[in-house]
C-alpha cells in the first residue's frame, strides 16, 4: 500500500447476514488489526460516512433500510460488499427471501469475497475503496460539481 | 402540573450501538419508556425451508451459517439429532473435543459480549482489550480448525479434525495466562464505580417474571434460577465437574456477573476435559438415509437452543426446526423496558445478548 489519500470514515450496515462478516468487520477494528491506525473511523451516522460496509444478502424487509442509508450518505461514496453473500447471496441464494447480492439493490464497487471475509481481506477492500473514493472525488471537481 | 406528553421513537434498525439490526418502536413519556414494541425480520432468510433444495449431508454447511457466533454449536446440534435418527453413538474423543470447541466458543462469545457492554456504555478502552483477548480464542480455533467464525469441523457421526496432545497442552497453557489477564479486565466490570453505576438496577427480571417469560441462558441465571442444560449430560459433561453460577441480584450487574464467571467456569472445563480425553477414532462412518425424527437440546453461550430434525427415508429431510436462545429472551427483553429511561435502552437491549440472525434465520 503506497500511502492513504483520505482518513476514510466508514459505515457498517448489516443486511441479511449470519453475524459473522459483522463480527469480523468489527475485529477490524479492534487491536490486532486495528485499521485506526490508517485513520479509519467506524461511525453510526450516513452522513459522515464515506464508506459503506454492507454484510449479508438482501431480502425484502432490509431493502428499504439499505437504499435509505445510500441515499441519505453524502457524494462522494463508495460501497463494499463484505462476504459471499453480500457479493451474490452465497450459501443463501436459494432462499425465497433474498433477493441476492448487494448489487440488486445498489451500485457497489468493491467486492470482498470469503465466508466469512476475513479481516486481512476486508482491510483490503477498504483500501481499494479509498482509491475509487479519490477517483469519484476527481470526476466531481472536473465536472465543475461542488466537491471543494 | 404539566401533563406529560407521549411521544414514539423508533430505534434502529441501523443504530450505532447495535451491530445486527433490530428495530423497536418505544413509546415514551418525557424521557420513560412505557412500551417497546419490537419489529423483526431485518435479517430473515428463511434458512430453514433450505432443506429442501439440500440434503442432509450438505445441510449441515448451511446451518452453521445459522449465526457466525455459534457456528460450532449450531452444527453440532444438527449433527447430535442426526445421530439421534440415526440412532450412532459417536467416539468418545469426539465428545471431548466437541466440549473442548464448544466451550472454546463460550468464552470467545462472553467477551464479544463483554466489549460490545463496554461499547455501549462507552468505555472504549475496555471493548478493545476484551476484543483483544478474544482474538487468542479465535488464534486457537485457527490452529485447531482452520476457521476464525465458520468452522465446518463438525460431520455427521463424529468431528473431522483431530487435535494432538501438544497442541491441547499448548492450548491449556494459553488459557492459564490468558485466565490473569481477563481477570484484570473483568475486575474493572465487577469493581469500577463508573461501571457499577451503569449497571446496577438496570432491566430487573425477577425470578417469577424470567420463570414467566421463559428467559434462558444467564439471563435466567442471574436472576437465580440455577439451571443449565450441560447438567442433562450431553457430550461428555457428566464427567466434567462444575458449578451452575447463579447471581440473586437480577440486573444487568448480575448479568455481566454470571457471564464472566462463566468464562472462567469454561476454562475450567476446557482444563478437566484435555486432562480425560480418551484415545481413538474421531468419527464412526454412517449409512443410508435419516428416517424418523429426533429432539436436542444444548447450552449456547446465550442459553439453551433446541433442535429437532425429521427424515422421510431419502437423503432429504422434512423438516429442521431451530429453537434459539435470543428469541425466547426477546420477551424478558420486551417486558424489563418499560420504565427505564431512554439513554439506557441500548444497555438494556445488550444486556440480554441478543443473536438476531439467529433468531430470524
Amino acid at each position: 500500500m503506497s500511502k492513504m489519500k483520505k482518513s476514510p470514515w466508514i459505515m457498517h450496515y448489516d443486511g441479511a447476514s449470519c453475524n459473522g462478516c459483522d463480527i469480523e468487520v468489527l475485529a477490524c477494528l479492534t487491536p490486532l488489526y486495528d485499521v485506526e491506525r490508517f485513520g479509519v473511523i467506524n461511525t453510526g451516522n450516513p452522513k459522515h460516512a464515506d464508506i459503506l460496509l454492507i454484510t449479508g444478502g438482501i431480502n425484502t424487509q432490509c431493502e428499504s433500510v439499505v437504499k435509505q442509508i445510500y441515499s441519505q450518505m453524502a457524494e462522494p461514496k463508495v460501497v463494499v460488499a463484505v462476504g459471499i453473500c453480500a457479493c451474490n447471496g452465497g450459501v443463501f441464494k436459494d432462499c425465497y427471501n433474498i433477493k441476492g447480492g448487494v448489487d440488486t439493490t445498489i451500485p457497489v464497487d468493491v467486492y470482498v469475497p470469503g465466508c466469512a471475509a476475513r479481516p486481512e481481506s476486508i482491510i483490503d477492500g477498504v483500501v481499494k475503496a479509498v482509491d475509487i473514493l479519490e477517483e469519484k472525488y476527481e470526476n466531481m471537481k472536473k465536472k465543475g460539481g461542488k466537491a471543494h | 402540573m404539566i401533563m406529560s406528553k407521549r411521544s414514539v421513537i423508533p430505534f434502529g434498525p441501523q443504530h450505532p450501538v447495535l451491530p445486527e439490526p433490530i428495530h423497536l418502536d418505544l413509546v415514551l413519556e418525557d424521557e420513560k419508556i412505557i412500551e417497546a414494541i419490537p419489529s423483526i425480520g431485518y435479517v430473515h432468510r428463511r434458512l430453514e425451508k433450505l432443506i429442501d433444495k439440500r440434503d442432509f449431508k450438505d445441510y449441515l454447511y448451511v446451518i452453521e451459517r445459522l449465526c457466525g457466533i455459534c457456528s460450532f454449536m449450531h452444527g453440532m446440534g444438527y449433527c447430535e439429532a442426526v445421530e439421534r435418527v440415526f440412532d450412532t453413538e459417536i467416539p468418545d474423543r469426539a465428545k471431548y473435543l466437541r466440549m473442548i470447541w464448544c466451550e472454546m466458543s463460550r468464552i470467545h462469545s462472553h467477551l464479544l459480549w463483554l466489549g460490545l457492554l463496554a461499547d455501549a456504555f462507552g468505555f472504549d478502552a475496555l471493548f478493545m482489550q476484551c476484543w483483544r483477548m478474544r482474538e487468542k480464542v479465535l488464534d486457537m480455533f485457527e490452529a485447531s480448525t482452520g476457521g476464525r467464525v465458520i468452522f465446518s469441523v463438525n460431520t455427521i457421526g463424529g468431528v473431522r479434525k483431530d487435535m494432538s496432545k501438544d497442541m491441547l497442552k499448548g492450548f491449556v497453557n494459553e488459557f492459564n495466562s490468558m485466565e490473569k489477564e481477563i481477570r484484570r479486565l473483568t475486575d474493572v466490570f465487577l469493581h469500577d464505580y463508573s461501571v457499577e453505576t451503569r449497571l446496577r438496577g438496570l432491566g430487573i427480571l425477577t425470578k417469577e417474571d424470567a420463570l414467566r417469560f421463559g428467559a434462558v441462558g444467564p439471563m435466567m441465571r442471574a436472576s437465580s434460577i440455577a439451571q443449565d442444560t450441560r447438567k442433562t449430560g450431553y457430550l461428555a459433561y457428566n464427567d466434567i465437574d462444575f458449578d451452575i453460577i447463579t447471581s440473586d441480584e437480577c440486573d444487568g450487574y448480575a448479568r455481566c456477573f454470571v457471564r464472566i464467571n462463566e468464562i472462567f467456569q469454561s476454562i475450567n472445563i476446557i482444563r478437566q476435559a484435555v486432562e480425560k480425553i480418551p484415545d481413538g477414532q474421531i468419527s464412526v462412518p454412517i449409512k443410508g438415509n435419516p428416517d424418523g425424527e429426533a429432539f436436542v437440546r444444548l447450552e449456547q453461550p446465550r442459553g439453551e437452543a433446541i433442535y429437532y430434525v425429521k427424515g422421510n427415508g431419502t437423503k432429504f429431510l422434512d423438516r429442521v426446526r431451530v429453537r434459539t436462545p435470543t428469541f425466547t429472551n426477546l420477551t424478558s427483553l420486551i417486558n424489563i423496558l418499560p420504565g427505564s429511561e431512554l439513554a439506557d435502552v441500548g444497555l438494556q437491549i445488550l444486556t440480554i445478548d441478543p443473536c438476531v440472525s439467529c433468531t430470524e434465520r
